[in-house]
């Protein structure tokens, strides 16, 4: 008798297992292996690592923009990466923000914000822009919208990085290194927006949404993210929760959990 | 170095393969964004080279006709002004004096655009939005170039044909513009029009996809755009002079 299939919420969200993550510009290289790993939809994770440890990489391998070399990775119980038609709206649940925003430089924040609706739903300017509008509003980038992204600063650029990530309204969103580089001001209000995300944001209709971050260091995640993990020495070592953190001994834990780290 | 051309000759095809893939398959997918896209480049590898083309015109006019008045003249032979003119211009310098202006003037900033947006990772950040890089960066260059090519061929033959005349004129040769007229007609036939349809589009696509391919289809790191920049005109410039001998042999043989 075959057992029975897991019911549909039970779909991990990302699954990996046994996989090995390549540089991506230069895929002879390996960054990571061995890494067996579930993400339940709803959870709020934070992989932290110093930096060089290959967190950028594995997102991008998590995003489904490289294969990894070895090993299964599924999203929603379909392989991954997608690039077939046909599976499209699975790889579309998925949104990924890049450290930096990686913007389309010969586009404006607008239009760089409208440019996946616009592709996906075949609409032209007009028709996208109101959707633009909404999230560059709900993101506080109205006065850079019509900016292009060489003449807006990196914050800024980071978080309309965001906001092209939500405009297909994901289920799913990895956030490489959303901390890093950025004011007090603009880490506080990363640490509220994601939190509402997880929760539900009217942005998204207020669907909470499954989220995978990563950064250079844990304190500034206490009492936001609820799964903890860490990347180093080629291994991912899923720790817990804050708890499990915090009283961690080891010393590769403890380097991550010191004031002086927290510069991003 | 053989080894290296096969292989660039092998990755060059496989990336024509795809992009006449993606062309087909999503022939229909997201016009909304791809339509004026394929007009921006349309008018970057056509409309707004057309002064420089005018200039060019005049000059190929003069550069044919002034030699060959003076040799024509000489073996009394100037009832074949016409004849030479479709010869020379119409069936070679017009498309290959075309394509590499453009290779000149697009396919180098092809190649760096597309370097630029590989190396600093927008490539990547299409695939994350689940948009093809193929079809939303190569297509509407392979399409517009192509038509670009086309265009600005048929108005550099027609600039050149017509300040071909006006130095005729002024060196005194005893043309009428009727006689003139007359003789390009004569000498051209309808296989002339469709060859050199065939031909221009083949330039503009093959331009397209070389400086695409070199700007795409590796990882490129910023200070390696400048060497994947010269590659991708040599190589385009080769490909169009052989192209280009593949037609004349065709000519030949009809």
């Amino acid at each position: 008798m075959t057992p029975p299939l897991p019911a549909p919420d039970e779909v991990p969200a990302l699954e990996m297992i046994n996989v090995a993550v390549g540089a991506l510009h230069d895929p002879a290289i390996r960054v990571a292996e061995n890494i067996n790993w579930t993400v339940r939809p709803g959870d709020y994770w934070v992989i932290a690592g110093l930096h060089g440890a290959g967190k950028s990489d594995f997102l991008r391998l998590a995003g489904g923009v490289m294969p990894p070399q070895q090993g299964q990775y599924r999203f929603f119980g379909e392989p991954m990466p997608i690039f077939e038609d046909a599976r499209l709206p699975t790889r579309l649940r998925l949104g990924l923000v890049f450290d930096g925003g990686q913007l389309f430089n010969h586009l404006t924040l607008a239009e760089n914000v409208a440019l996946p609706l616009r592709y996906h739903r075949n609409l032209g300017h007009a028709e996208a822009a109101a959707a633009a509008a909404e999230l560059l509003a709900g993101l506080e980038l109205e006065p850079w919208a019509h900016r292009l992204p060489g003449a807006v600063g990196y914050g800024w650029r980071k978080r309309a990085g965001l906001a092209r990530a939500l405009a297909l309204q994901p289920e799913v969103l990895l956030v490489d290194n959303p901390l890093g580089g950025v004011d007090p001001r603009q880490v506080h209000w990363w640490l509220a927006f994601l939190d509402q995300l997880s929760r539900g944001h009217p942005l998204l209709r207020g669907r909470p949404v499954t989220l995978v971050v990563t950064a250079a260091d844990f304190p500034r995640w206490q009492g936001h993210a609820r799964q903890f993990a860490l990347l180093r020495d080629r291994r991912l070592r899923v720790l817990g929760g804050w708890g499990e953190v915090a009283a961690a001994r080891e010393d590769a834990v403890r380097e991550l959990l010191t004031k002086e780290t927290q510069t991003g | 170095m053989l080894l290296r051309f096969l292989l660039t000759l092998q990755g060059l095809g496989a990336f024509a393969l795809i992009t006449l893939g993606v062309m087909i398959t999503r022939f229909r997918a997201a016009r909304a964004v791809i339509r004026p896209l394929v007009f921006a480049e349309i008018s970057r590898a056509g409309l707004r080279l057309l002064p420089l083309f005018l200039f060019m015109a005049v000059a190929l006019g003069l550069v044919v006709i002034g030699q060959t008045v003076s040799w024509l003249t000489r073996v009394g032979a100037i009832n074949f002004l016409g004849t030479v003119m479709v010869v020379v211009v119409v069936r070679e310098l017009g498309p290959l004096v075309t394509a590499l202006l453009v290779v000149a003037r697009v396919g180098t900033a092809n190649v760096i655009e597309l370097g630029t947006a590989r190396a600093t990772g927008e490539v990547e950040a299409l695939e994350a939005l689940g948009i093809d890089p193929v079809h939303y960066l190569v297509v509407p260059r392979v399409l517009g170039m192509a038509l670009g090519v086309y265009a600005l061929t048929v108005y550099l033959i027609l600039g050149a044909l017509a300040s071909g005349y006006l130095w005729a004129f002024v060196q005194d040769v005893p043309l009428l513009p009727g006689d003139y007229l007359r003789q390009l007609a004569g000498a051209l036939s309808g296989l002339d029009f469709v060859l050199l349809a065939v031909k221009t589009f083949a330039f503009g696509a093959i331009i397209a996809l070389v400086t695409c391919y070199h700007g795409l289809a590796q990882p490129l790191r910023l200070e390696e755009i400048s060497r994947a920049t010269v590659a991708a005109v040599a190589q385009s410039v080769v490909a169009c002079v052989l192209l280009d001998a593949l037609f004349i042999i065709l000519y030949l043989a009809t």
